[in-house]
């Protein structure tokens, strides 16, 4: 295919032939500070408001400015939208937009062929070719420049465009300096690319005046970038430089009011609608960690709704304030990742001894230790089963989308509050950072969350609690038919009593070094979170309730999962997924479940914990398909592994892991 | 006496008729105290149980929260709410509690190593807050509950099972990282000392954190750590009692002061009518009381009572006082104004239906 160039156009006014398409996915790509989260993220707003499904995957460095011009600093964002249902970002790239060699060099390989790729043809320059690690070419001091190579313009539809240039003429006039010129750049590749996909430039406009006009007070800047973006869109209208230019339609979504909304926002807004419910203050307590800090962000403004933030002087001490405000009888909350679930892990275990409610969010991400901070991961769902000393059982779930986040996050707090236990949230950096279209609901399809706190009582006419030591006193282990016990607020008369990490007698809760007392208690502690499997619902199956293969998943697959079977179902194939969303405890019928299918597949980001936890309760020979590499599975991931399973090619092997997108037998 | 249930604290009507008098032993617990026969914690348990019931406060108001020690079994020996939390981490307890309730009349029990060891950044961080809540740090310089390891307040050189030729560290003083931390109320009495519930009672009605290092005497594993600054015949030779705005005399014939050449102080013998050359204590004077933190027995008189004093804002207040401002302004919010806020967009049907889904 020949590389399109820039000639000027033939027929002035004639545009191109426009296609339709299901999807599209598209990614931009430049160095750190090039502001490809936002281009990404108007994109997303702007065909979220269009009508689309949309699902996003940012991906940016850990470190805030990595060297300019390196393969190291590269941002990318991608986005996929759609006229149908989709449940992942996507899997192969149709349209990259690089900023630079280093953007072109880190992101070319996930384009498909006879993709579109637009290159900021400026930054083509010596030193970026250099700085990019491209190889030297032979005999000479210069490295090799990708786009003399004819085998990209060959495999792509390369399209080179001189942005920094052009957006530099066009805000020649704007009064910025160069820096700031080429701060808008950005918008000016976002123009371009609207233009390409046929979408208004209206939102964008809007957000850029209210971002920089009415909240940063700088009119000048929100002119330049609206300019910028309106030159690049005119580029494309009259550059003629793409031989058809796309649009995806509407998607099939129910009429409504939506709204964009990212996995850590959801999550946010969960916690603070679970308040609400309860009428209780959340107390959010924790300590900045990518990729958890967005949840202290969003909370931090939201003081209107009776929130309360603390940003503690480190986990541990969030983690135990958050007991504190549990104890005084509101609504404590704590949110990490990884690392921070670690330090957190000794005051987890005094929640559980003294059986107070406590959520604890997990946005995990790519470990061990430091790990990679801004990738996401699944491998804390051992730590989170059992990261205490002792046994120390824990409720433990994972929301599956952006948006069931909130869901999730409601659930915690409810589970926390009405059963008195602590509870794990496991989300996960590609949950946290990804977003999708949420339907807004309204107040009045939330029921109120009951609470019961004990009323006040005089030490004289109190009840002796039954088949305990009877006393005038409040004994704060007695426990009604769930195995939970009394959620008494301090400033109650007559309710005094003493809480503490040493094992306490069931019943009146004092001090107990007696053997059958600690063995009752183990005993009761694991119980109390097992009965919560009895208001859980019941492991939901996506497609026939037996068949050949099960492919079992939890957390943020949840969307190449369910694509996956779903295609293999049109397929003909005997499969079906479940989501295991209650980790701990498990639903009911899963053992049931398990047993209906021939073969379990179980797809996870780790090297396999969820697996060894449906071993070793269920007995079942499950298999693993464990991908670490930061990134989401890809859907055609996880089809080969079904249909190696389903073809009996599996052999023996225990798990496989993915190489390059690919799933093949060692 | 603030009114206790407001806010959210309760929903049930505060009783109209008047509340007992509580006496001391009213806020014992029936739990038997489990302390060593001699300890030291006994006598800082009675003068607890004095202060709470002498400055009038309500059992089901006041919470006593600890770490992990000999001191931190105190909240089981109070009839009050009580926490006995994990090592160190008591200041992230009452921080939280007390953002939760600002209510509450909160005491946070622990001692050398819980505060100043395992936990001395917790310590630091809930000093600079100055959350409203009473610090008592039961020093004894020693590691009592593990069986005798030297604490980082042991002196250098200390010879005990972890460190059979002498601790090499040197050791940290309480009063100063309290100062330096940003503490509004810095204080110091001993297990023994008649000023003991002088200096908690007026540690109880400080607003914001009120620090008071208890020199307390383990008779098992570090007796007569204090023997000079406690013992009948030597204490009033070895003591400094400050007051505020009176001059620095000591001794038993009250012969003996201390006074600053240059900003070096000395002791002193006075004779009669000779005070005036004498440092005043102005509890308001944070250098004064850097300085007199560093003197320490034998160079010079062990200064007991209160260091500083100051007024500052409490962080749970604050807190609350930021809720507050943004209820005002914004008014407060409900669950339909959270689901709404931001961007939100109507999707008609069938707006495209003319569009064909696919290539």
């Amino acid at each position: 295919m020949p590389t399109d160039t820039l000639e000027p156009p033939a027929a002035p006014g004639d545009t191109p032939p426009r296609v339709a398409r299901t999807n599209a996915v598209i990614r931009f790509a430049g160095d750190s500070g090039d502001g490809m989260q936002l281009a990404g993220t108007q994109f997303t707003d702007t065909s979220a408001v269009a009508g689309n499904d949309v699902a996003t995957l940012p991906d940016y460095p850990a470190e805030i400015r990595a060297p300019a011009g390196t393969v190291a600093g590269v941002s990318g964002f991608q986005i996929n939208f759609a006229a149908e249902d989709i449940y992942t970002p996507g899997d192969v790239v149709h349209a990259l937009i690089a900023m630079n060699p280093a953007a072109l060099k880190a992101h070319i390989q996930d384009v498909e062929p006879g993709g579109t790729v637009i290159v900021n043809e400026t930054e083509f320059t010596k030193t970026n070719l250099k700085k990019a690690g491209y190889p030297l070419i032979d005999g000479t001091r210069d490295h090799a420049n990708p786009l003399d190579d004819p085998e990209l313009a060959q495999r792509y539809k390369l399209v080179k465009v001189p942005i920094t240039k052009l957006n530099q003429e066009v805000l020649k006039d704007s009064g910025l300096n160069p820096k700031g010129v080429n701060r808008c750049r950005n918008m000016w590749a976002l123009g371009l690319v609207y233009w390409l996909f046929d979408r208004p430039l209206d939102n964008t406009i809007k957000n850029l005046r209210e971002t920089f006009e009415k909240r940063k007070n700088l009119p000048a800047v929100a002119e330049a970038n609206i300019r910028s973006l309106r030159a690049g869109y005119d580029f494309g209208e009259t550059a003629e430089l793409f031989p058809v230019t796309y649009r995806v339609p509407q998607a099939d979504i129910a009429p409504g009011k939506y709204r964009k909304i990212t996995g850590n926002e959801a999550l946010a807004m969960g916690l603070i609608a679970a308040s609400r419910l309860a009428d209780k203050n959340l107390v959010y307590c924790s300590y900045p960690i990518t990729p958890a800090s967005d949840i202290l962000h969003y909370l931090a403004p939201q003081k209107h709704y009776g929130v309360k933030t603390f940003q503690a002087e480190d986990e541990i001490a969030a983690c135990c304030a958050a007991i504190g405000v549990s104890f005084a009888g509101q609504l404590g909350v704590t949110g990490t990742s990884g690392p921070g679930l670690a330090l957190k892990g000794e005051a987890m275990g005094l929640a559980v001894m003294t059986e107070l409610p406590l959520v604890v969010v997990n946005v995990q991400r790519g470990g061990p230790s430091t790990g990679l901070p801004t990738k996401t991961e699944q491998s804390d769902l051992l730590q989170a089963m059992f990261g205490r000393n002792g046994d120390c059982p824990m409720v433990v779930l994972a929301p599956q989308s952006p948006a069931d986040c909130f869901h999730a996050a409601l659930e915690a707090c409810t589970i926390a509050m009405q059963h008195m236990v602590p509870v794990l949230l496991l989300s996960d950096g590609y949950l946290a950072n990804g977003s999708e279209p949420w339907l807004v609901p309204q107040a009045s399809d939330f029921a109120p969350i009951e609470i019961d706190h004990p009323h006040p009582r005089n030490h004289a006419d109190a009840e002796p609690p039954s088949g305990e030591a009877s006393g005038p006193t409040f004994h704060p282990y007695t426990r009604d038919a769930n195995l939970v016990r009394p959620w008494m607020r301090p400033g109650t008369p007559g309710g005094e009593h003493r809480l503490g990490g040493l094992e306490k007698q069931n019943g009146t809760g004092n001090v107990s070094y007696d053997p059958q007392n600690h063995q009752e208690m183990t005993r009761l502690r694991a119980a109390k979170v097992a009965k919560v499997a009895d208001h859980l619902p019941e492991l939901e199956i996506n497609g026939p309730p037996e068949g050949d293969l099960l492919v079992l998943g939890w957390g943020g697959p949840y969307g190449s999962i369910t694509t996956a079977v779903n295609r293999m179902r049109e397929r003909g194939h005997a499969v079906s997924s479940a989501q295991l969303r209650y980790l701990n405890p498990m639903p009911k019928n899963l053992g049931q479940v398990l047993k209906n299918f021939r073969g379990v597949l179980i797809p996870e980001l780790n090297d396999g914990q969820l697996r060894l936890l449906i071993r070793g309760r269920y007995l079942v020979d499950a298999r693993g398909l464990n991908k670490v590499q930061g990134k989401p599975f890809l859907v055609e991931e996880v089809e080969q592994a079904i249909e190696l399973m389903l073809s009996g090619e599996w052999g023996d092997e225990e798990a496989l892991w993915p190489e390059r997108g690919a799933v093949a037998r060692a | 006496m603030k009114k206790r249930f407001g806010r959210r604290g309760g929903r049930w009507p505060v009783p109209e008729t008047k509340l007992p008098v509580l006496k001391a032993k009213d806020f014992a617990s029936d739990q038997d105290v489990k302390w060593c026969p001699g300890c030291g914690d006994y006598a800082i348990l009675n003068a607890v149980q004095r202060v709470v019931a002498q400055t009038g406060h309500r059992r089901e108001n006041t919470v006593f929260i600890s770490g992990i020690g000999c001191s931190s079994r105190f909240p089981y020996y109070m009839d009050t709410y009580g926490f006995h939390s994990i090592h160190g981490r008591a200041p992230g307890f009452v921080t939280g509690l007390k953002i939760a309730n600002p209510e509450l009349d909160v005491w946070m029990v622990t001692g050398d190593g819980d505060g100043f060891s395992i936990g001395g950044n917790h310590m630091m961080h809930l000093l600079r807050r100055n959350v409203d809540v009473n610090v008592l740090l039961f020093n004894n310089r020693i590691y009592g509950l593990t069986k005798g390891q030297y604490s980082p307040t042991s002196e250098q050189g200390k010879k005990t099972k972890s460190t059979p030729m002498g601790s090499l560290d040197f050791p940290i003083d309480p009063v100063q990282v309290a100062l330096a931390s940003g503490g509004t109320f810095v204080a110091r009495s001993t297990d023994k000392d008649r000023g003991l519930t002088d200096v908690m009672t007026q540690a109880s009605k400080h607003r914001g954190t009120s620090f008071c290092e208890v020199y307390q005497n383990c008779n098992i594993f570090n007796d007569g750590a204090y023997e000079p600054l406690t013992g009948k015949d030597t204490r009033e030779d070895s003591v400094l009692y400050l007051e505020h705005g009176k001059p620095m005399v000591f001794g038993k014939e009250r012969d003996k002061g201390l006074r600053l050449i240059g900003n070096r102080p000395e002791v002193v013998n006075i004779t009669s009518g000779g005070e005036d050359d004498l440092v005043f204590h102005d509890e308001t004077n944070l250098t004064l009381a850097m300085m007199l933190a560093r003197l320490h027995y034998p160079e010079f008189p062990e200064p007991l009572g209160v260091f500083y004093r100051e007024e500052r804002e409490v962080y749970e207040g604050l807190v609350s006082a930021q809720v507050d401002e943004a209820t005002a302004k914004r008014g407060a919010g409900t669950l339909d104004d959270l689901f709404n806020a931001g961007d939100t967009y109507v999707l008609d049907q069938g707006k495209d239906s003319t569009h064909g889904l696919h290539d």
